[in-house]
C-alpha cells in the first residue's frame, strides 16, 4: 500500500515531485505548487480519493521558500490517506485553488488566506473569514508583531 | 389571613434607598452573554443543585433592554466588542455588570491578536468572578457580593457619568 501510492504519484509526475516519504504509515508527497492542481485532480479521479480533509500552512520563516501549503486527503472507497506539500515563496504567494474539485476547498483557502496571506489563483470568493473588515495583515505569519493589536472599537484608558 | 390583620392599618418607616435597594437586589433580572465554556458552569449555576433562584436571579431576559445585570460568560475577542459594547448600551439603567471567568476578566491565557484582554477594555464591570471556569459557589458568592454593593447605593446618584462629549465611559 504504502510503496503503491508513492510510487504511482512518482511515476506519473516525475519532474514535479520534489520528496516522498512514509513515516509510520503516513504517506507524505512533497510536490512543486505549479503541479498541485494536477496532481489534486490525478489523485481525485484516478486514485479515488474523494475526500478533501483539510487545508492548511505553515509559516517556516526564516526558510525560502518561506510557506508550505498541506493538503490532507482520504480515500472513502478504499480508506486510505495522503499528505501534499507545496513549498510556496513570499515573492509570489500565489497557489491555484483546489475549490473547483473540491467545494470544500472554499472556507479552507480563505482561512490560509486570512491567516497567511497564501492567494489562490481561480478561488470564486478570495476574502477574510476570520478575522474582521479592515484588519490589516495575516495573523498567524511568523512576523506578525505577537503583541499586535487592532481593535474594532477604541479601548476604554 | 396575612400580615395585614396582624398589624392593621399601621405603616412602615425606611429610608427610600433601603427600600428600593431591597426589591432591586432581590430581582436582579439578567442577561446572559455566553460566548465559551464558562456557559456549562453557569448552566450548573442556574440548575436545581445550586439554584440561583434562591437569590431572586433566576430569570434569565433574552432582551438587553429588560435586564438588570450582565452576565458576561466566556472570551470576548476583538471581533465580537462592538456587539458586547452594544449590548451594554441597550440595557437600561440601573445597570450592573459580572465578569464571569478568567477570559472575559483579562483575556486568560489568549494572550494574542484577537482576544479582548478583559471586557473591562469595552465596557465598565462591577463584579469579577476568577476561575477557569468558576464553581458555582464562586457565583453565588459573586452574586452576593453584587447584592452587597447594591444595597449601598443611592437612587439620587446617576451611576454612569455621561461625558460631555456624549459618549459613555
Amino acid at each position: 500500500m504504502t510503496t503503491y501510492l508513492l510510487e504511482t504519484i512518482k511515476t506519473k509526475f516525475p519532474a514535479a515531485v520534489l520528496a516522498a516519504s512514509s513515516f509510520r504509515g503516513d504517506e507524505t508527497v512533497v510536490i512543486k505548487k505549479e503541479a498541485l492542481k494536477e496532481t489534486a485532480a490525478f489523485l481525485r479521479d484516478e486514485l479515488g480519493f474523494d475526500f478533501l480533509m483539510d487545508l492548511t500552512a505553515a509559516d517556516y520563516l526564516p526558510r525560502e521558500p518561506r510557506f508550505e501549503l498541506v493538503c490532507h486527503f482520504y480515500s472513502t472507497k478504499h480508506n486510505y490517506r495522503l499528505r501534499l506539500k507545496c513549498p510556496v515563496g513570499a515573492d509570489d504567494p500565489t497557489v491555484d485553488s483546489l475549490t473547483p474539485l473540491w467545494a470544500g476547498a472554499n472556507w479552507f483557502e480563505r482561512e490560509v488566506y486570512d491567516m497567511f496571506g497564501l492567494k489562490f489563483a481561480g478561488h470564486p470568493d478570495l476574502r477574510r473569514i476570520l478575522m474582521y473588515d479592515g484588519f490589516e495583515g495575516h495573523p498567524l505569519r511568523k512576523d506578525y508583531p505577537l503583541k499586535k493589536r487592532q481593535p474594532r472599537i477604541p479601548h476604554r484608558d | 389571613m396575612g400580615l395585614e390583620t396582624l398589624f392593621g392599618h399601621s405603616y412602615l418607616t425606611t429610608r427610600l434607598d433601603e427600600a428600593v435597594n431591597w426589591s432591586r437586589k432581590y430581582s436582579l433580572f439578567n442577561y446572559p452573554f455566553v460566548t465559551a465554556c464558562c456557559g456549562m458552569e453557569f448552566m450548573s449555576t442556574f440548575a436545581s443543585t445550586y439554584d440561583i433562584a434562591r437569590f431572586g436571579a433566576e430569570y434569565p431576559r433574552f432582551s438587553p433592554r429588560q435586564a438588570d445585570v450582565l452576565f458576561v460568560v466566556g472570551t470576548v475577542n476583538e471581533k465580537l466588542a462592538p456587539v458586547l459594547k452594544r449590548v451594554y448600551d441597550q440595557m437600561c439603567e440601573p445597570k450592573w455588570v459580572v465578569s464571569f471567568g478568567v477570559c472575559a476578566t483579562s483575556g486568560g491565557f489568549y494572550d494574542n491578536y484577537a482576544t479582548v484582554q478583559g471586557i473591562d477594555k469595552i465596557i465598565p464591570v462591577d463584579i469579577y468572578i476568577p476561575g477557569c471556569p468558576p464553581r458555582p459557589e464562586a457565583v453565588l458568592d459573586a452574586l452576593m457580593k453584587l447584592q452587597a454593593k447594591i444595597s449601598k447605593e443611592s437612587v439620587l446618584d446617576r451611576k454612569y457619568k455621561w461625558p460631555s462629549d456624549g459618549h459613555r465611559p
